[in-house]
């Protein structure tokens, strides 16, 4: 028997008949066809599918799609703003703080959210704050990096060098 | 050190150009497998094996037949119809698409669920029936020989044991004097454990075959494209799935690591199940699939032995080898060698004689094993030599670091003879571990050592001082399944002088998209802005072998600079065409031809390749394309200097690394911004299997860890801090001197945090543990030599 349910996904309303058992993130990937938004693991572990409901990150893989009816959700396609990238997008780029691309979806929401509570995070507060979200590329110091850049963006600082620094 | 010989406007070699590819991942606009969406798609999963050896009595479908929207269920039976139940593996041997009798591992296929819907096809796997009977499976390698093991592969004719393959390499007969004479001798016993590549993105395929075209459309998750390509038409020509009729798109990959090279059941069941069908049929297993069933890597058992001298003199070096394969052996490594390159490893040092065994065996494992991010068996290899040094190191009781550059090759023994058989291409030991030193500030480490372990604190500082060998490989000795191991590129610049060019690799992360360009770039002087790279289309892309062992610099990006070097002679001729010299009168630097002693008469390349479509020379051909296949003369050999300080609390035995430190030697960079990401990247994945990952099966073969939940790949809280620097010697035989750097920390790393570890635990006699070394295994080993007992005593 299938659900009505209404949400908003990146500001757009959606009506949809939904399975009670569907897992929010099928229900992104697969009913409103948003692939941004990944599946790394089936017991919560990875962190690719991390989502924003009502601006706290979640796991899309660990709620059901009915959870999420009248929620507002953002996914990694409704960040880049009419004026250009949202700086965790910006930060990423210019860091090299990706490589295969397929947890940054995850990572990038996640670190949103750390930076509304936390604007100026230290390098272990960035470690831990990630720490839901699995990276096999890239080893993490360029994921830090990327987030210490984009909360210099955010709250207007100077920005970091991206050069990268070597050992001499 | 690195240099730049274009502007950052071209940005060649050398640049930290931002990359190419970024903007979709970061927009979320990349097209993974999964994202592949076709009109009537059907999906598939898979009814697995709970048992590592059993007997299949029956199957009942017909409940799962039952489900609206169950299409199929299909089993080996089925498949033997088309005699498709089996299928080749890389190596030679064979393995089971599905099985019609017996299963050989917990998780493999039994049975394959066609449905219009993905939560359909699940629920069927629930009610697909299937009886066993249970058989007592091989689990532990060594036991696998014994007179009273049962016979694994009965399918095959005249197999009498569990044997698969025995390799040796070296002087055996002299290692053995050695020995024998020798001052000192080491030895232990090691294991490289069981692990998994545990690529973020899993393994599958949008199998699509058209009816009316006998055309087959798959999309899949492949690091190797046109050998895919291939391979289905060895497997599945009969029955009408001929080579042109095949198109394999590997779409963004989601990391790769070598696991997404080797052709898995799945796969071929969907080509199979889509075939049957004519519709779409989507695969993409779990994670806990992936994790329980797709190749593993390195399981090595090792015995390895150092010969020395008192003073410090390595002679000789003697490895015996148990490769636990599982049920077949499903490794990726050129046709000959089972090893892979395991033979490097006599490693960075000066060694006049060694020798070298392997025997592989089949257990009720998953078979493998897989190039996990290392060139074939390197990365077993090292950690035996690395571990063996400090080993003969600490027994001589010479401080590591000075027993390495007592038995480095030098800097001018290039090229150098290994006693296995290698001619290593050039390589600068000593000025990468006088870097890696200089930035540990190694001497004041070991002052503070001292200290702590007068306190009884633990603290230990581990040298790896690797080489590799990677860029597979000349055409004399390596190929796949016969398939020479060269590589491609097509350049093809249009009138505007903007470029596009094709390759027969994939990258899964590395960045090709920009590394290319740049090098590219770097030859013919157009700006590696205007240069769209594209890969993983058989349809388009020039043959390869693929991306994996650290090839894709070595053999495509050495074809790409080849190709563009053809279009920069060309575009010399044309040069000289419109300034009307002679091409002898013409001199190059990025981006264009002038006239010697004349500099203001010059044409940019921009300007000759839109004359070689409007103007160009009669006579000469027309246009601007180019295409090389490269096959590289030699290997080439990547080295490194890794040390990493750890502190271990004495209480809890918890392992901290505190500094790490990798100086690698890769040649000529290309981007590195990008080679640091490698760097970066490997080092974590050195630090997993050192610390926290295994595959663990118990007695029964049933696997412990197979889920994400306990399989510990690292977070960014385990992963330390990287400290990354290089020295660079260039390849004499690369036309752009690069030597590849995705797998050097992968394989430097591992013995350089065991040999930290090792060394903050030698004041206890302590010798050696096996990696992942983790705070339960410290506990005992210093319970069982007595210290822990005193030291309780003392809390």
């Amino acid at each position: 028997m299938k659900k009505e349910i209404t949400l908003k996904i990146n500001g757009e309303e959606f009506t949809e008949q939904v399975e009670p058992r569907t897992l929010l993130v099928h229900f992104i990937r697969e009913n409103i066809g948003m692939t941004g938004t990944h599946i790394g693991c089936d017991t919560s572990s990875c962190g690719a599918c991390t989502i924003l409901i009502d601006g706290k990150s979640a796991k899309s893989c660990t709620l059901l799609a009915v959870q999420a009816a009248c929620k507002e959700i953002t996914t990694v396609e409704g960040i880049a703003t009419t004026e250009g990238v949202h700086p965790i997008q910006e930060g990423f780029k210019e860091n090299h703080g990706l490589h295969c691309g397929f947890c940054t979806p995850g990572m990038m929401l996640r670190a949103i959210e750390l930076l509304e509570k936390n604007p100026d995070p230290t390098e272990e507060e960035i470690r831990w704050g990630i720490s839901g979200n699995l990276c096999r590329c890239t080893g993490y110091n360029n994921i830090v990096k990327s987030i210490k850049y984009a909360g210099a963006k955010l709250r207007g600082d100077e920005l970091p060098s991206t050069e990268p620094e070597f050992v001499e | 050190m690195i240099r730049c010989k274009t502007s950052k406007e071209i940005g060649g070699m050398g640049h930290s150009m931002k990359r190419k590819e970024d903007d979709r991942f970061v927009h979320g606009t990349g097209n993974y497998t999964d994202d592949v969406k076709l009109p009537g798609t059907l999906y598939m999963d898979i009814v697995r094996s709970p048992y590592a050896y059993a007997k299949i009595k029956n199957i009942d479908s017909s409940e799962a037949l039952k489900i609206p929207g169950v299409l199929a269920v299909i089993t080996g039976k089925d498949l033997e119809q088309y005699n498709l139940h089996w299928m080749p593996t890389l190596m030679s041997d064979t393995q089971m698409v599905l099985p019609v009798d017996t299963v050989m591992y917990q998780a493999q296929e039994v049975a394959a669920i066609i449905a219009t819907e993905k939560y359909i096809a699940r629920d069927a796997r629930e009610a697909v029936k299937v009886e066993y009977e249970l058989m007592k499976p091989v689990v532990d390698p060594f036991k696998a020989l014994d007179s009273d093991a049962p016979i694994l592969r009965s399918d095959k004719e005249d197999k009498k044991d569990n044997h698969i393959w025995h390799w040796e390499v070296g002087q055996k007969e002299e290692t053995e004097r050695i020995f024998q004479n020798a001052e000192v001798t080491v030895k232990e016993q090691m294991h490289i454990p069981r692990i998994h590549v545990a690529s973020i993105e899993t393994c599958g395929c949008v199998a699509s075959y058209d009816k009316v075209e006998n055309h087959l459309t798959m999309y899949m998750t492949t690091q190797a494209p046109h050998a895919i390509r291939t391979v289905i038409a060895l497997v599945a020509g009969h029955v009408g799935l001929t080579e042109e009729k095949v198109r394999v798109i590997s779409p963004d990959i989601g990391g790769g690591f070598g696991g997404k090279v080797p052709v898995y059941p799945g796969y071929v069941i969907a080509i199979a199940a889509s075939f049957l069908i004519g519709k779409p049929v989507k695969w993409i297993e779990d994670r806990s699939e992936n994790l329980q069933a797709d190749s593993f890597a390195r399981d090595y058992h090792i015995t390895a032995e150092l010969a020395g001298t008192k003073d410090g003199k390595i002679l000789a070096t003697r490895m015996k080898v148990l490769a636990d394969h599982g049920y077949t052996d499903a490794s990726a490594n050129p046709s000959k060698f089972p090893t892979g390159m395991f033979s490097i490893a006599t490693g960075s040092y000066d060694y006049s004689n060694a020798f070298m065994e392997a025997d592989a065996v089949y257990t009720n494992k998953p078979p493998g094993g897989v190039a996990y991010r290392c060139s074939f068996r390197v990365t077993e290899a090292v950690h035996a030599i690395e571990r063996m040094t400090d080993r003969y190191a600490h027994e001589i009781g010479k401080d590591p670091a000075a027993l390495r550059f007592q038995n480095f090759i030098k800097k001018d023994q290039f090229p150098y003879h290994s006693p296995t058989g290698w001619e290593y291409d050039s390589g600068d030991y000593e000025a990468g571990l006088k870097l890696a030193m200089k930035a540990v500030d190694y001497d004041n480490l070991r002052i503070e050592q001292a200290e702590k372990r007068k306190k009884g604190e633990l603290m230990g500082i581990g040298l790896s001082t690797f080489t590799e060998v990677v860029g597979a490989g000349p055409s004399k000795d390596f190929d796949i399944l016969g398939i020479k191991m060269f590589d491609s590129a097509e350049i093809r610049v249009h009138p505007t002088g903007k470029a596009i060019a094709r390759f027969g690799t994939k990258s899964q992360g590395q960045g090709h998209e920009t590394t290319y360009a740049q090098i590219i770039a770097e030859e013919l002087g157009i700006p590696a802005k205007d240069i769209q790279i594209e890969e993983g289309d058989t349809d388009t892309a020039p043959y390869g072998l693929g991306t994996y062992a650290s090839r894709s610099t070595p053999t495509a990006g050495a074809a790409a600079a080849v190709a563009a070097r053809k279009l920069r002679d060309k575009a010399k001729k044309i040069a000289a065409h419109l300034l009307e010299v002679s091409e002898d009168d013409l001199e190059w630097e990025p981006g264009k031809f002038s006239v010697k002693g004349a500099p203001e008469k010059a044409k940019t390349i921009q300007e000759i390749v839109f004359a070689s479509y409007t103007n160009h020379p009669q006579g000469m051909e027309a246009g601007f394309e180019a295409t090389h296949y490269y096959d590289p003369p030699n290997l080439t050999f990547p080295s490194g200097a890794y040390i990493c300080v750890v502190d271990i609390d004495s209480d809890t035995f918890e392992i901290k690394v505190r500094k790490f430190v990798a100086i690698d030697d890769a040649g000529h960079i290309i981007n590195p911004m990008i080679a640091q990401g490698q760097v970066h990247g490997g080092l974590t994945q050195g630090i997993a299997p050192a610390m926290y990952e295994e595959l663990i099966y118990d007695d029964d073969g049933n696997i412990l860890n197979g889920t994400l939940m306990d399989y510990l790949v690292p977070t960014a809280v385990e992963s330390p801090s990287w400290e990354t620097g290089h020295t660079v010697t260039p390849s004499p035989h690369h036309p752009i001197g690069a030597k590849g750097i995705g797998e050097s920390p992968t394989v430097g790393a591992p013995p350089a945090i065991a040999n930290a570890i090792i060394d903050a635990l030698k004041p206890y006699g302590i010798t050696h543990l096996d990696i992942p070394i983790t705070p339960y295994k410290i506990f005992k080993a210093l319970k069982e030599k007595g210290v822990l007992d005193k030291h309780i005593q003392e809390l």
